[in-house]
C-alpha cells in the first residue's frame, strides 16, 4: 500500500479488548492509521482489499520478552532472524532483552539494535536497557539516554538485580523517564547450582533444584521497594503461585506492579524434565514448576492479575542444547509457537474466551510497557494479527523461521494459528 | 534360575524402568557367577571378543575395579578412558566423546558421570548397550543389584524385610536406586537424614520418612549407612562433622535398636567416625566386605545380561564355562 492509499478488510471477526469489540466488521485503514469499524464499509476508490472472512482480526500481537541475541551471539539469532520469526508467529511487535554482547546499557548499543530492526522492517523492535552497567549489577546504567535512544523498560533479565540498594535506585531513577523496571526474579543464592524445578521431581530424578522461594523472595523484596520509592515494577516470567500472589497483594495496596506468564509455565510441569528423558528442551529459568504453581498461574491468566502472556523466546544454537542437561544453556524458543499454544490449550479448552487472550498478548502487554498498539481505536497505527482460529497444526522446529529450535512443543497438534501479520496497514511478506 | 525369563534390554540405566522378575533374573545370574571367585583360575570365556569401554568422568576406584575385574573375568576385552585423559579436557563434548568411541564398535559402555541423565542421553544415541555406572544423585543400579544379593545371600529373603537408609539422602544415588528396588521385591524402606540433607519432597522417593536415628533403627532387619561427604559440600548442611556424628552416626549402642539379626552395609568408601564408628563397621552385623565380592558378581551378571541383549545371542553363563558358548535363537533382541 503506498502512502496515502486506502485498505479495507472486509468481514472478519474482529475482536479489541481495548474497546470492548467482538463480532464482524469491515476495517478501514487509510495513511496507515485505523479510520472506522463498521458492519459495512465501502471501498474508498482505489483500496485494496483484504478479505478476512473466516479469520479473526485483532490488534497486532506484542510480545514483550524475547532475547534477540544481537549483538554479540549472532550464532543463536539476528535481529533479522528473531523479527522474522515474531511475523511468522503473528507479532507485529517484540521487546528484546539486554543480554547480549556488549550488553545493551548505552545508548550506542540501543541504537543498533534500533537501526538494525530498521534494516528488516517485518515486526517493531523495542529495545529493552540493562538496569545495570554491563549487567554487573553494580552501578546503575545510563538508563535516560538508552530512554531518549529508544529503550521502553530497563532490566539485567537473564539474571536477577540482586542487590536490594541498586533494586531501590533503580525505581527512584527509572521514573525520570516513566518506564518500568523488570525484574527476572531469582535469588541466586537459593538457586544454586539447581536446574530444574526442587520439588517431587528433582527429588526423583537427583537433579538440583531451584526452590519456588528463590523468585518469591525476590518478588517480595521488590514489590516492598516498589512501594517505599512510588516505582513501577514488572514481573518478568512469573512461574510460581506464590509470587502472583505476593502481586495481587500488593497490588491492592497500590503498588504499581504488572506480571507476565510465559505459555510453557501454563502448559508444562516439572514432570516433563523425566517425561521427556531430560531432553533439554525442558530447560529453562524459572524452571517449570509442580502442578500447583500451574494452576495458579493459568487462575491469574482467568481472573485478570496476570497482565500479559510473554515468550521469553530464548534461542540457542543447537550444539549448545544437544548436550547433557545440566550443561545445557536455560531457554527454549516460542515466538512461533505461542499463539497456536494459547488459542488451542486456554481459548478452544475453554479456560479463557477469545477476547482475553488478545487482551494478554497485545492490550495488555502494550500497556504494561507503556507502547502504541494493542488496539483499533481510529486513529490509531493499523498493526494488525490475522488468525485462522480453526486450522490445524503440528509443531515442526525444522520449518521455524528463528535459529533456534528448542522447544519442548515438538510435534504437538494445536488448532488455531496466526496467518499475517500487517504494519502500518501494510500486509508482512516473509522473506 | 529363571528359565523363562529373557533379557530383552540393550541397557541398563536404572532400577526405575526394571519390573522384579528382571531383577531376580539378574540376581539369579550373579548367585551362578559367584562360584566363579572360588575357581583357581578365575575367567569364564562368556564374553570373549566382546569390547567393553569403561567410561568414567567422575573419579572412582571401587565401582570401576568392580567393574574391570567382572570384564576380566568374563574375557571382555575391555578398555578405560577416565575424564583426566579423554578429550574433554580438550574441549570435545560429551557427545562427541561418546560417538568417537561408538566408532570403534565397542559392545557396551559403562557409564560414570557427576550429572543425571548423561547415560539416558548417550543410550539414545549410541548402538552399544549402556551401563549406568552412577550419574550423579540420580541412580546406581548395579549399585542397588549388589546391595540386593547381599541382603537376598544374608537374609534369604527380601521381601517383607524393614530396612533403613541412613545419610545424606539428597545427593545419594545409592539411596534412590535402593528405594526402587526394595520396593519392587517387597521390603519396606526407612530413609533417616538431617533435614538439611534430605531432598524437598524425600516423601516421593517411596519411603517412610524419618528424622530421627534412633526411631529409624527401631527393629530393623537391614541398616545401610551413606558416605557423608561434608568436605565436599560447598554450601554448609551440617555444622561440623561432630554434630553430624552426634546426629545421625551408627554406633554399637544405637544400633542395638535394631532387630537382633541386624545387618549393617554401607556402599563406601566409609568415613569412619562421620557416619559409622569402627566398631560397627568391623563388628559381627557388617557385611560390608561381602558386597564388594557381590558387586563383581552382580556386575559379570549385568555384562552377560546384556551382552546376549545386544548380539542377540544367548551364550551360556557360568556354569558351562568349560565349553564355548553356543548361539542362541535370534529371537529375543534388545528392544528398549
Amino acid at each position: 500500500m503506498s502512502e496515502g492509499a486506502a485498505r479495507l478488510i472486509r468481514g472478519g471477526r474482529v475482536v479489541d479488548p481495548s474497546q470492548g469489540i467482538d463480532g464482524t466488521f469491515d476495517v478501514l485503514i487509510e495513511d496507515g492509521k485505523v479510520v472506522r469499524i463498521e458492519e459495512r464499509i465501502e471501498a474508498p476508490d482505489g483500496a485494496e482489499i483484504t478479505d478476512a472472512e473466516g479469520l479473526v482480526v485483532t490488534p497486532g500481537l506484542i510480545d514483550i520478552h524475547i532475547h534477540l541475541r544481537e549483538p554479540g551471539f549472532e550464532y543463536k539469532e539476528t535481529v533479522g532472524t528473531g523479527v522474522v520469526s515474531a511475523a511468522a508467529g503473528g507479532f507485529t511487535a517484540v521487546a528484546c532483552m539486554a543480554n547480549t554482547a556488549p550488553v545493551n546499557d548505552s545508548r550506542s548499543v540501543t541504537e543498533h539494535i534500533l537501526l538494525e530492526a530498521d534494516r528488516h522492517p517485518y515486526a517493531r523492535v523495542y529495545p529493552i536497557g540493562a538496569v545495570s552497567k554491563g549487567m554487573a549489577g553494580e552501578e546503575l546504567a545510563e538508563i535516560g539516554e538508552m530512554a531518549s535512544a529508544g529503550a521502553v523498560a530497563f532490566s539485567d533479565d537473564g539474571l536477577p538485580v540482586m542487590s536490594s540498594s541498586l533494586m531501590r535506585r533503580a525505581f527512584q531513577y527509572a521514573q525520570h523517564y516513566d518506564v518500568p523496571v523488570i525484574q527476572h526474579a531469582e535469588d541466586l543464592d537459593l538457586t544454586g547450582p539447581g536446574v530444574m524445578h526442587e520439588g517431587e521431581w528433582s527429588t526423583r530424578l537427583g537433579l538440583p533444584g531451584i526452590p519456588g522461594a528463590a523468585e518469591d523472595v525476590m518478588v517480595a523484596r521488590d514489590l516492598l521497594l516498589a512501594e517505599d520509592t512510588g516505582g513501577r515494577y514488572h514481573v518478568a516470567h512469573m512461574s510460581t503461585g506464590r509470587a502472583l500472589e505476593l502481586v495481587r497483594l500488593f497490588r491492592a495496596r497500590g503498588v504499581n506492579a504488572t506480571c507476565e506468564v510465559s505459555p510453557h509455565h501454563l502448559l508444562l510441569t516439572d514432570q516433563a524434565v523425566s517425561d521427556y528423558g531430560f531432553a533439554t528442551c525442558t530447560k529453562m529459568k524459572p524452571p517449570l514448576r509442580a502442578k500447583a504453581d500451574v494452576e495458579a498461574l493459568i487462575a491469574g491468566v482467568v481472573d485478570g492479575t496476570v497482565d500479559c502472556i510473554a515468550s521469553d523466546h530464548a534461542p540457542h544454537h543447537h550444539d549448545e542444547k544437544d548436550v547433557q542437561f545440566s550443561a545445557a544453556p536455560f531457554g527454549i524458543v516460542g515466538l512461533e509457537t505461542t499463539v497456536s499454544l494459547l488459542l488451542d490449550r486456554l481459548v478452544h479448552a475453554g479456560i479463557i474466551d477469545l477476547s482475553r487472550l488478545i487482551e494478554l498478548l497485545s492490550t495488555g502487554p502494550a500497556r504494561v510497557l507503556g507502547l502504541e498498539g494493542g488496539t483499533l481505536t481510529p486513529g490509531s497505527t493499523a498493526d494488525i494479527t490475522l488468525l485462522a482460529l480453526d486450522r490445524e497444526v503440528t509443531v515442526d522446529p525444522g520449518s521455524f523461521r528463528s535459529k533456534g529450535t528448542s522447544t519442548p512443543f515438538s510435534g504437538w497438534n494445536l488448532r488455531g494459528v496466526a496467518v499475517g501479520t500487517m504494519l502500518a496497514g501494510v500486509p508482512v511478506r516473509l522473506p | 534360575m529363571n528359565e523363562t525369563l529373557r533379557w530383552t534390554r540393550k541397557d541398563l540405566l536404572g532400577i526405575a524402568p526394571l519390573d522384579a522378575p528382571e531383577i531376580e533374573l539378574i540376581l539369579d545370574t550373579a548367585e551362578s557367577f559367584l562360584e566363579v571367585a572360588e575357581r583357581p583360575i578365575k575367567k569364564v570365556p562368556t564374553l570373549r571378543g566382546k569390547g567393553v569401554i569403561n567410561l568414567f568422568f567422575e573419579p572412582s576406584t571401587r565401582t570401576r575395579s568392580s567393574f574391570e575385574l567382572a570384564e576380566k573375568r568374563l574375557s571382555a576385552d575391555s578398555m578405560n578412558v577416565s575424564a583426566s585423559t579423554s578429550a574433554l579436557v580438550k574441549g570435545e563434548s560429551l557427545l562427541d566423546t561418546a560417538t568417537n568411541l561408538q566408532a570403534m564398535s565397542p559392545d557396551l559402555i559403562i557409564i560414570r558421570h557427576q550429572h543425571p541423565g548423561v547415560p539416558h542421553m548417550l543410550a539414545k544415541r549410541l548402538e552399544a548397550g549402556v551401563i549406568n555406572a552412577g550419574d550423579g544423585a540420580h541412580e546406581h543400579p548395579t549399585q542397588a543389584l549388589l546391595d540386593a544379593l547381599t541382603i537376598r545371600r544374608n537374609k534369604g529373603r527380601i521381601k517383607g524385610l524393614r530396612v533403613a537408609i541412613i545419610g545424606d539422602i539428597e545427593h545419594s544415588r545409592v539411596v534412590r536406586s535402593n528405594i526402587q528396588l526394595l520396593n519392587k521385591l517387597g521390603a519396606e524402606v526407612t530413609i533417616a537424614g538431617p533435614r538439611s540433607m534430605m531432598p524437598a519432597a524425600a516423601h516421593a522417593l517411596g519411603a517412610t520418612v524419618s528424622y530421627d536415628l534412633d526411631e529409624a533403627l527401631e527393629g530393623r532387619d537391614v541398616v545401610m549407612m551413606l558416605r557423608t561427604q561434608l568436605e565436599r559440600h560447598k554450601r554448609s548442611l551440617v555444622p561440623s562433622v561432630r554434630e553430624y556424628f552426634k546426629l545421625f552416626g551408627l554406633t554399637h549402642a544405637r544400633l542395638a535398636r535394631a532387630a537382633d539379626d541386624v545387618i549393617v552395609m554401607h556402599p563406601g568408601p566409609m568415613n569412619r567416625g562421620t557416619e559409622i564408628a569402627s566398631d560397627v563397621a568391623d563388628g559381627p552385623a557388617s557385611v560390608i566386605l561381602e558386597q564388594v565380592a557381590n558387586g563383581v558378581a552382580v556386575r559379570m551378571a549385568v555384562l552377560y545380561l546384556l551382552s546376549t541383549a545386544a548380539t542377540g545371542a544367548a551364550p551360556t553363563a557360568a556354569g558351562q564355562s568349560d565349553k564355548e558358548p553356543h548361539a542362541g535363537d535370534g529371537a529375543h533382541r534388545g528392544e528398549s
